[in-house]
């Protein structure tokens, strides 16, 4: 048995910064994360190994510097790391994105056995756009299971897998064949600590580093930049609206702030006032 | 995925290339209609209500494309969208699209579209939309932009897709330019409900996709509901109280939740307070959370970062507390009161409940 878990290494959210003046991101110094939702899914995939058997590789597309997420991939558990990394996939969006790791998943296949599942995130905190992992299945002609919050049964003999999926208003049952592509929901478990042994084992562990050329690629107008059809045209910064917030008075006691803020509020929107009365008037 | 990382100002980024011939037969706007358990889910509607604008401002039709097996509830999807806008109603009929499954209903959309070829495919931001959006832009190898906040067309006719990007701290406009359609998903709510006009009629075309069970590999085996009971409905509540960091402990978000029930609203809270464990994440507001239109918003020590903004700006009015007056949110709120919401709250729970009392006295 083989799993994939595809990874990205995303700044952390929190500490990324925009310059006040020019609306360009501040990445100097923001430290890089794995994208958190993969998480979930790298952890299934070692549950999923520790109950059957078999190993986990963990492949991430990115510069050089991603070689860090795949070496804490590999504190984590998991058995194998791939770097996917080339200039000509700079500027990727999620077309070519998919595109380029299909192609590594396909080479992962001739190298190291055909994925029976491969795993993504639900999104990435970067991007937030949830496609990259549907396009890989696409790509790959793998059934494809997104949000799921629960894999019930796994047999990897018969080729079967039976899932959960978060969906509007309720959870789908699902019964499909392998192989698969997950992308796992948030909260769906809790990922391991990585021992201090496991650590010191992956700071000396073979990533394996692979380019377009490696992994088969010869249409580099498929990657990066002229491989994607979508435009970034314009990165800006929102607008204060004509107005800015109508300041309150906030001199004297909270109670008279308070008092003035819903006379101001009610002034402005008397149908909330009608409203709030006429469920304060209802019965308990 | 990669798309936010793209340099902003790429070689690319003002040639305008001339379409490919072959894409040049692609016209009208398209709303990829979601229904389950015989409901249409409402950001449909909303998508329809944009599509109308994008339509009318390219002078081209708005087409709404319903799947399923329940002959009267896709009759009444279909009337129901005439009634929000569409011309024309696309209905596939099926057993085997009886429930969503990406396998049939990717197959069915790619079809429509390389039969009909619209120039705009919209969909919503939801689980479905975005499984199967992901799935119909890489098969037709198309631009894809998720959950944009804003659509335009432009002067050249072409659709600007504007999102959030970089985690929310930035807004960003995308371009499908040499490609058809422009596929775009919107989360919903985020675009306003149109108005329905009762008795509006239109088109239909039928199609019989003719799916064979046999050979669809994945199964619906069951579908377990959710217990409504203590389920958030931010989306839809008419007065939301959301807190930030600036409440400083998680004991203080009591203070929201307290100021919520006196006014029969519902409460949320910023990104960070999700990833403190202060809330859960369906209570989460903003871009990566629930995107809300209330009448009323009231966020107390909520600074307002631009991926905060776009998930509340559909309020009517917002009354911000915040203690920095240079924080973003007085940007975009319509009230402000530069004060410590931890002990501005208290005293703004307690005038609204003696301001309610009395009148439950009164009446």
């Amino acid at each position: 048995m083989h799993i994939v878990v595809c990874i990205k290494q995303v700044p952390d959210s929190a500490q990324i910064r925009v310059h006040p003046v020019h609306n360009t991101i501040m990445r100097q110094g923001v430290p890089t994360i794995i994208n958190p939702y993969d998480l979930f899914a790298l952890e299934e995939a070692l549950r999923l190994r520790d109950k059957f058997g078999g190993e986990v590789t963990a492949l991430c597309m990115g510069p050089m510097t991603a070689e860090d997420s795949l070496r804490k991939a590999l504190t984590f558990g998991a058995d194998r790391a791939v770097l996917l990394s080339d200039r000509y996939f700079a500027g990727s969006d999620t077309l070519a994105t998919s595109y380029a790791l299909s192609m590594a998943l396909e080479h992962i296949g001739r190298e190291f056995g055909v994925p029976d599942i491969v795993f993504t995130g639900k999104q990435t905190i970067d991007g937030d756009t949830a496609q990259v992992g549907p396009g890989i299945a696409k790509r790959l002609k793998y059934n494809q299971l997104t949000y799921i919050s629960k894999i019930t049964e796994a047999d990897f003999e018969a080729g079967t897998i039976r899932v959960e999926r978060r969906a509007e208003g309720g959870v789908q049952v699902l019964e499909t064949k392998l192989p698969v592509l997950i992308t796992m929901l948030e909260a769906t478990n809790e990922m391991r600590r990585g021992s201090i042994e496991s650590a010191l084992a992956a700071a000396k562990a073979k990533v394996h580093v692979w380019n377009a050329a490696a992994v088969g690629i010869e249409d580099l107008t498929k990657c990066g930049l002229r491989g994607s059809p979508t435009i970034v045209k314009k990165v800006f910064a929102p607008g204060a609206r004509s107005e800015k917030a109508a300041q309150l008075p906030v001199d004297g006691a909270p109670e008279a702030i308070a008092q003035a803020a819903i006379d101001a509020i009610f002034a402005r929107m008397p149908g909330i006032e009608t409203q709030l009365f006429e469920m304060a008037a209802q019965p308990y | 995925m990669a798309e936010d990382t793209k340099p902003a100002a790429s070689s690319r980024a003002n040639t305008k290339k001339e379409l490919p011939e072959h894409f040049k037969a692609y016209k009208h706007v398209w709303v990829a209609v979601e229904i389950e358990h015989g409901q249409v889910h409402s950001v449909s509607y909303e998508l329809l209500g944009e599509g109308r604008k994008l339509a009318d401002k390219r002078g081209v039709e708005l087409a709404a494309v319903v799947m399923g097996d329940d002959r009267a509830a896709l009759d009444a999807a279909a009337a129901a969208c005439f009634e929000y806008g569409a011309d024309l109603v696309y209905i596939a009929q099926d057993p085997a699209l009886a429930h969503y499954r990406n396998e049939t209903s990717c197959e069915v959309m790619t079809h429509l579209v390389n039969t009909y070829k619209p120039e705009i495919l919209l969909l919503g931001a939801t689980n479905l939309g975005r499984d199967l959006a992901g799935s119909v832009a890489t098969t037709l190898a198309t631009g894809l932009t998720a959950d944009c906040t804003e659509l335009a067309i432009d002067d050249e006719g072409s659709l600007a897709a504007t999102r959030p990007t970089f985690g929310g701290s930035l807004l960003c406009t995308i371009y499908t330019l040499n490609f058809r359609p422009q596929m775009a998903t919107v989360r919903p709510r985020v675009m306003p409900m149109p108005e329905r006009q009762v008795g509006r009629t239109g088109r239909i075309i039928e199609y019989a996709p003719a799916i064979v069970e046999a050979d669809i590999i994945t199964k619906v085996l069951d579908f377990i509901a959710d217990r409504d009971s203590n389920k958030a409905n931010l989306p839809y509540a008419d007065i939301v109280v959301a807190g930030g960091l600036g409440l400083r402990s998680a004991e203080n978000f009591q203070l929201v939740k307290a100021l919520a029930e006196v006014l029969g609203a519902e409460y949320g809270g910023s990104r960070p307070l999700v990833q403190k464990g202060w809330i859960t994440a369906d209570r989460q507001i903003g871009q990566t959370g629930k995107t809300i239109r209330p009448k009323l918003y009231i966020a107390a020590g909520i600074s307002g970062a631009i991926q905060h903004r776009v998930g509340v700006e559909g309020a009517d009015v917002i009354l911000a507390i915040n203690t920095d007056p240079n924080a973003p949110i007085f940007d975009f709120a319509q009230l402000g009161i530069v004060a410590d919401a931890v002990t501005l709250l208290p005293a703004l729970t307690e005038a609204f409940a003696s301001r309610l009392r009395v009148n439950r006295l009164a009446s």
